[in-house]
């Protein structure tokens, strides 16, 4: 059989969301991103909001998310995108508006913003990708860094009494009253991909239907960071980090009234 | 008929900001201005004109807001004074940089630090020369009256929408908590969607029918493209100095010194000056109304008629180097300040100009 | 005409209120007005004073070095101010709270017992209008009418009721003067 005999619209099992631009990811191969890129452009896609809906970008690794998306993006200063979504969304009414940010964004210099976002039930949807570490700017410790783990600035292992501890933010955000849905979602298989894939969406409809803040927490690798091979990261996540920060609804306003 | 109505300059921003057809306001209190925020809350726009009013968890959350807004395409401002501009200053040099229309309000107080909450210029180094980090410049606007706060709202706003650059009304306790009459602008509506997209077809607020996404971004890893960005922002502030400069002068005609002061501070000056004809000295005033683009042309053809020039400002010495730039050595060029939040009274401002210059001792 | 006025006291005693009613006084008979404040950060208590400035000339300077007329509510007050009112000017002053009567001999100095007459008038909230009435009676910048038609424009619709005891106040604060 060859390759043209295989390649027909027939035999399409899969293939790259619409939205998905047509351009290499300057992300390392393994990185959980790319998956969750990928989701973001299907659902997008599949709801039909391309022509409404604006993206905030973080600083962090996802800082050229606007370069892989075929959607509007605003690019925010280092933890300020839950600031900016909060008036991109009321300024604009109608818009689907989200953000993407990682754990040192969301969770140390952009804390207040996130919190207040959240607290104000801003009618966003906040996607956040948790790897316990700063990617981009080469392996730094994050607050969510487990403790004894290695970073650039923990080369001994992260010590509670010298780093603190590290911080499950998304429990801190289900408190709040202006939270609607708050889960923990993975990306290591495809049963966790299709679920996150779910969470996503149903944080999107959230915020188009005005029903408050919604949170979709993804437990990633970041086996660069980490300095392991994308399967070696894959089962650490397993075997540590769901154990710190484990996977599941944290909050659901929708169902509880269903 | 216009009607005349008697409030505060702080006040007079908030109507301003409403009747402009503003889209947007986010803030967070801190004395002396706290009344912007305070009259948006009590007016109640957002049932009206559909004005967006939000007050912030902190100066950084509201200019960052505004980032977003203005990103948008939207009409957004802010307010706040001396310590929480300081906080502001990351997202404004990022609105310089991602090229966004915004109006930012600095009400000063005294500093450094958290200093007094009485009247202050000593903002000026950070309003005029950028503020944030990188090569930028605001349009920087300073009021000397309450109709001049209004005013300046729609001034502001426009200047920054025509070379999309962020504006910043720099005001001063004293405008900003006095009273005076004022004739509020015309109400105009705000604009609609299709009129946003129209007048700012790089907003990034959702792609509509458009065949392409906009991305707003002060991001640019490549060197060369960096350099591109940063002469495209210089040649908009070249732009902007040939065509925006603006001032007012009393008594120059004949003026054999000039007093050069900035805001509710050129009035004080003025009195001092009137007593001083009224006594037959020939002084005069020139009140920069744009502090950046600065009057530089102007202040240099007055060096050439003026034996010297005194700057008042309620700083160390600030504006003052503008003016000795100005001059190039051409005459001496001297400084009065008050600081910490003393305001001086025209009596002093006399006493300056003697002990400076000895032809003004009476 | 030109009157260069400044109001001093304890906060809560009026003060920036007062100079708020004359200001809109003046705007009702078309005249040029300043209101400036002295702003602190205490709500009550601590000492206020306000810059009005009536004219019918644009104003420059909201910030003056001497006054016509001085309003005088405490003893910091008249220490502060006493020395700030030009020849020929005039001083009035409560005598309530005050161990250091005014010296000056150049000036016009009137004492108003406005505290007294807010007792009085059984309305401890009628103490300013008083002294405004007495203000009024020594500088007529502005008319009672132009008071009244101002605070008929200020205050809200469901305090309009209380604008015949301000008149009454404002015409007793008169008589004080007159009573000299």
């Amino acid at each position: 059989m060859t390759q043209e005999e295989i390649i027909r619209p027939e035999n399409k099992v899969y293939s790259r969301p619409e939205l998905l631009c047509d351009v290499h990811t300057h992300y390392c191969p393994g990185c959980s991103h790319g998956v969750v890129h990928k989701l973001v452009a299907q659902i997008v896609d599949e709801m039909g909001v391309a022509d409404r809906t604006i993206g905030i970008a973080p600083v962090g690794c996802a800082v050229f998310a606007y370069n892989y998306i075929d959607i509007d993006w605003i690019e925010a200063a280092h933890g300020r995108a839950p600031a900016l979504a909060t008036a991109a969304n009321r300024l604009n009414p109608g818009r689907l508006v989200f953000t993407y940010q990682g754990d040192g964004d969301l969770s140390a210099i952009g804390t207040a913003e996130t919190i207040h976002a959240c607290n104000r039930g801003e009618n966003i949807a906040i996607i956040f990708i948790n790897n316990a570490i700063y990617g981009m700017t080469g392996g730094q410790m994050a607050p969510t860094t487990l403790l004894g783990m290695k970073t650039a600035t923990t080369p001994y292992g992260r010590q509670a009494e010298l780093n603190g501890y590290p911080l499950a933010i998304t429990p801190l955000l289900a408190q709040l009253d202006g939270t609607c849905y708050v889960t923990r979602q993975a990306v290591h298989t495809p049963a966790a991909v299709n679920k996150t894939k779910r969470a996503i969406r149903k944080a999107f409809e959230n915020a188009l239907a005005g029903r408050g803040t919604s949170v979709v927490e993804i437990v990633s690798t970041c086996n660069s960071g980490w300095k392991m091979t994308p399967d070696q990261a894959n089962k650490w996540m397993v075997e540590h980090m769901f154990e710190k920060y484990p996977l599941g609804d944290l909050k659901d306003v929708e169902s509880k009234t269903k | 008929m216009e009607e005349v109505k008697l409030m505060k300059g702080n006040e007079a921003i908030a109507h301003a900001a409403i009747r402009y057809g503003a889209d947007g306001y986010f803030g967070y209190p801190i004395t002396p201005q706290s009344e912007v925020l305070e009259t948006l809350a009590e007016l109640r726009p957002w049932e009206t004109t559909g004005m967006v009013v939000l007050q912030a968890e902190s100066e950084v959350a509201a200019i960052n807001m505004v980032y977003g807004g203005a990103a948008t395409g939207r009409a957004v401002m802010t307010s706040s004074s001396s310590p929480g501009v300081s906080l502001k200053q990351e997202g404004i040099s990022y609105l310089a940089a991602s090229e966004l229309p915004a109006l930012i309000l600095n009400v000063m107080r005294g500093g450094p630090g958290l200093g007094t909450i009485q009247p202050s210029q000593a903002d000026y180094f950070q309003a005029t020369k950028g503020g944030g980090h990188g090569d930028y410049h605001l349009i920087v606007l300073a009021p000397a009256s309450v109709q001049e706060m209004a005013d300046f709202v729609a001034l502001g706003f426009d200047l920054s929408f025509k070379y999309r650059t962020p504006a910043m009304i720099l005001a001063d306790g004293i405008v900003g908590q006095m009273m005076e009459k004022v004739i509020l602008p015309e109400q105009r509506p705000r604009r609609t969607d299709e009129e946003v997209r129209a007048q700012c077809p790089w907003a990034a607020c959702g792609r509509g029918n458009r065949d392409h996404k906009n991305v707003v971004t002060s991001l640019e890893l490549d060197s060369a493209k960096m350099e591109v960005n940063n002469e495209r922002f210089q040649a908009t502030y070249r732009r902007i100095e040939e065509n925006e400069v603006r001032y007012q002068e009393y008594f120059t005609d004949d003026a054999d010194y000039l007093v050069v002061a900035f805001g509710s501070i050129a009035r004080i000056c003025l009195k001092a000056i009137e007593d001083a004809r009224a006594k037959g000295l020939k002084i005069g005033l020139l009140r920069p109304i744009t502090l950046w683009p600065f009057p530089t042309t102007r202040i240099a053809e007055l060096s050439k008629q003026v034996k010297g020039m005194l700057t008042v400002e309620l700083n160390a010495g600030q504006m003052v180097e503008d003016v000795r730039l100005a001059v190039e050595g051409a005459v001496p060029v001297r400084h009065f300040g008050r600081m910490g939040g003393m305001i001086p009274n025209p009596v002093e401002i006399l006493d300056a100009l003697a002990s400076n210059f000895d032809e003004l001792k009476l | 005409m030109k009157e260069e006025i400044v109001i001093a006291g304890f906060g809560g005693q009026g003060v920036l209120s007062m100079g708020k009613i004359l200001a809109y006084a003046g705007l009702m008979d078309n005249l040029e007005v300043t209101w400036m404040p002295s702003y602190g950060p205490e709500q009550r208590g601590g000492t206020a004073n306000v810059t009005v400035i009536l004219s019918d000339a644009p104003i420059s300077s909201p910030v003056l070095d001497s006054y016509d007329t001085a309003v005088v509510l405490n003893q910091q007050s008249l220490d502060k101010f006493e020395a700030k009112v030009k020849p020929g000017g005039t001083l009035i002053y409560d005598p309530s709270g005050i161990h250091r009567l005014p010296g000056r001999t150049d000036i016009t100095v009137v004492s108003v017992d406005a505290m007294t007459a807010a007792i009085e008038l059984q309305n401890s909230k009628t103490y300013n209008m008083i002294l405004l009435g007495a203000l009024l009676a020594c500088r007529p910048v502005v008319g009672i009418d132009a008071v009244l038609r101002g605070l008929k424009k200020t205050l809200p619709e469901r305090h309009h009721h209380l604008i015949p005891l301000n008149e009454q106040a404002l015409r007793k604060g008169m008589g004080l003067v007159g009573d000299k």
